[in-house]
């Protein structure tokens, strides 16, 4: 299991390594914020300990909790941060040529 | 106590359900090579995220499924409202908190599972234990180091570079607590079960993190964020290792990965190696370098918006060049308006984006088009400086060190080296500026004085608000 686990990482480093170095200096805090919101996965980890019930004692039960909280708000803030950066660098004129007849009516 | 390793064998389908997120997560990482495709890319990386944490709780026998909905709601509570209502002028901080909870969340799981498990002494493999005590130094470190980056971009803490005693005894400071977390690990690895050893190594983590980032001055900042994220990433890939989970492991390692390339491509934009912005090089020279050089010979030429604007009105070739002085004036919308006069009037209006540029890599593009600057003016350093001899008029926005012509000329300033942007080379230079203060790096710049360079001093917003009046007068 542990030389299954670590030929994922190496790989996964390279791929890592791939797709990110075609991104351009322009796109890089979105690219940053983006994967800082993936990183937000481990709230897993704190998804696993509890839904298995792998826990016991009220003391993991709060730290648990506060984990995956820590998770969520990484995962969600980081999306949605991410989405609105994005929505930016997006060509508007479509945009606006598509909603200026809707404001009209 | 079931041993936890085996307990968390994954089923099938959980098995293919993680792949398939991990697929997504790739597939929409690519898609940020274009902004064209990027919030798609976001969006199917968020999906996948979606299809993740489902697979996770696809379980026979559902527990604390109560305790599991309070801690994601609080997490939503809390990171919707924050991430709608940030200013894009404050999205590092807000990347550095964001990045800062998951590394807490890394080291809260390593600590629960290390009193779990007795101290990972029951029927653990050792590799578990290994890569958990990793994983909670990492993570503690990229906490703390984190919400201290937050503190000062806030400017909650005092922006400055702070140490105890001096750089040399933070420095040793530094690496008797590193070698302690690693001690208490090293000890857990070995088979201590006493909890004391993962608190003291937490803690020793904790204010390892806070002593690395509270010395690193404001123009660091980029690089020390993008490190942070790497560091995360990095935990979360341990934890996925401990814990079996491929999902974790592909994602956690790609951010590593992604992090460390970012980490070292700002630090050569920089031409420091990654070890003297963590060691705190412009903290510890600043004081020697500005003191030595004094003020500097020449005259500043100060000039008024009435000039600026018929200077630029006549121009061909105009670039501006936004510098952290932008962001925090909230100068942005007010330099679209201006460019756009600029253009109604036949000018060409190009922007000079350098690398390190604002308090995190491409800040100043996040902000450009959040005022709607077509995302093909944005020029990087290397397209843009071949230009600037045929350029008319440069106009730095709150820029400064970016600028400075002795990184390339002079050998003993401590920027020297750092690829910059030629705006000297330009038929003339229009610097807007609050004060004749010097940067963050701390050092004289020669532009300043430059014959071919005007100062039009205040606030960058005010300044230009008040060319773009004058523009419309011409």
């Amino acid at each position: 299991m542990l030389v299954t686990n670590l030929s994922i990482l190496v790989l996964s480093g390279f791929v890592g390594y791939a797709v990110i170095s075609k991104v351009p200096n322009t796109l890089h805090t979105p690219l940053m914020s983006g994967t800082n919101a993936i990183h937000g996965i481990v709230v897993l980890g704190g998804l696993l300990l509890l839904v298995e019930g792998l826990s016991d004692g009220a003391l993991n039960k709060v730290l648990l909790v506060i984990a995956v909280a820590f998770g969520t708000i990484n995962v969600v803030g980081g999306f949605l941060v991410t989405d609105r950066m994005l929505f930016m660098f997006k060509e508007k004129p479509k945009d606006m040529v598509e909603a200026e007849p809707e404001e009209a009516k | 106590m079931i041993p936890l390793a085996s307990a968390l064998t994954d089923t099938d389908t959980r098995s293919v359900l993680y792949i398939i997120s991990f697929g997504l997560f790739i597939y929409g990482l690519s898609g940020l090579t274009g902004p064209k495709t990027a919030v798609r890319g976001n969006r199917i990386a968020a999906v996948g995220m979606a299809i993740a944490v489902i697979a996770t709780l696809l379980v026979d026998d559902v527990q604390n499924i109560g305790l599991i909905l309070l801690g994601v709601a609080i997490g939503t509570a809390v990171g919707v409202p924050a991430a709608q209502r940030v200013k894009m002028t404050q999205m590092p901080q807000m990347v550095a908190l964001f990045n800062g909870v998951g590394g807490g969340a890394v080291a809260l799981i390593a600590w629960v599972e290390f009193r779990d498990s007795d101290g990972f002494s029951i029927a653990t493999p050792t590799y578990v234990a290994i890569f958990s005590v990793g994983a909670a130094i990492i993570g503690s470190v990229s906490f703390w180091g984190s919400n201290i980056a937050f503190g000062k971009l806030q400017e909650l803490i005092d922006g400055g570079s702070k140490v105890i005693g001096s750089a040399q005894i933070q420095t040793v400071i530094n690496v008797i607590l590193a070698a302690v977390a690693v001690g208490c690990g090293v000890a857990i690895v070995a088979g201590a079960n006493s909890e004391i050893f993962i608190l003291v190594l937490l803690i020793s983590s904790a204010l390892l993190g806070t002593f690395l980032v509270l010395p690193i001055g404001g123009a660091d900042m980029p690089v020390v964020i993008s490190l942070l994220n790497a560091f995360t990433g990095l935990s979360a890939a341990a934890t996925g290792v401990a814990l079996n989970n491929t999902s974790l492991i592909v994602a956690g390692m790609i951010v590593g990965a992604s992090g460390t390339l970012l980490t070292q491509q700002m630090a050569v934009a920089m031409n420091r190696t990654i070890t003297s912005v963590i060691v705190g090089g412009f903290g510890g020279t600043v004081e020697a370098a500005a003191g030595a050089a004094g003020a500097g010979g020449g005259t500043v030429r100060s000039t008024s918006a009435a000039d600026v604007a018929i200077q630029m009105a006549y121009a061909r070739l105009v670039v501006v060049v936004p510098g952290y002085g932008m962001a925090v004036s909230q100068a942005q919308h007010t330099v679209r308006e201006m460019a756009k006069m600029l253009e109604a009037k036949g000018v060409e209006v190009k922007y000079a984006i350098h690398p390190v540029a604002g308090r995190m890599p491409g800040h100043m593009n996040v902000l450009l088009a959040e005022a709607d600057v077509p995302y093909e003016q944005l020029k990087e350093m290397d397209d843009i400086n071949g230009e600037f001899p045929r350029v008319d008029v440069s106009l730095v926005i709150g820029a400064n060190d970016v600028t400075n012509p002795d990184a390339r000329n002079k050998a003993d300033s401590p920027i020297y080296g750092m690829p910059i942007l030629n705006v000297d080379e330009s038929q003339s230079v229009i610097v807007l500026k609050r004060s004749m203060s010097s940067g963050y790096a701390g050092i004289d710049n020669p532009l300043f004085v430059n014959p071919k360079t005007s100062m039009l001093f205040g606030d960058a917003k005010g300044s230009v608000a008040d060319i773009t009046e004058e523009l419309k007068a011409l």
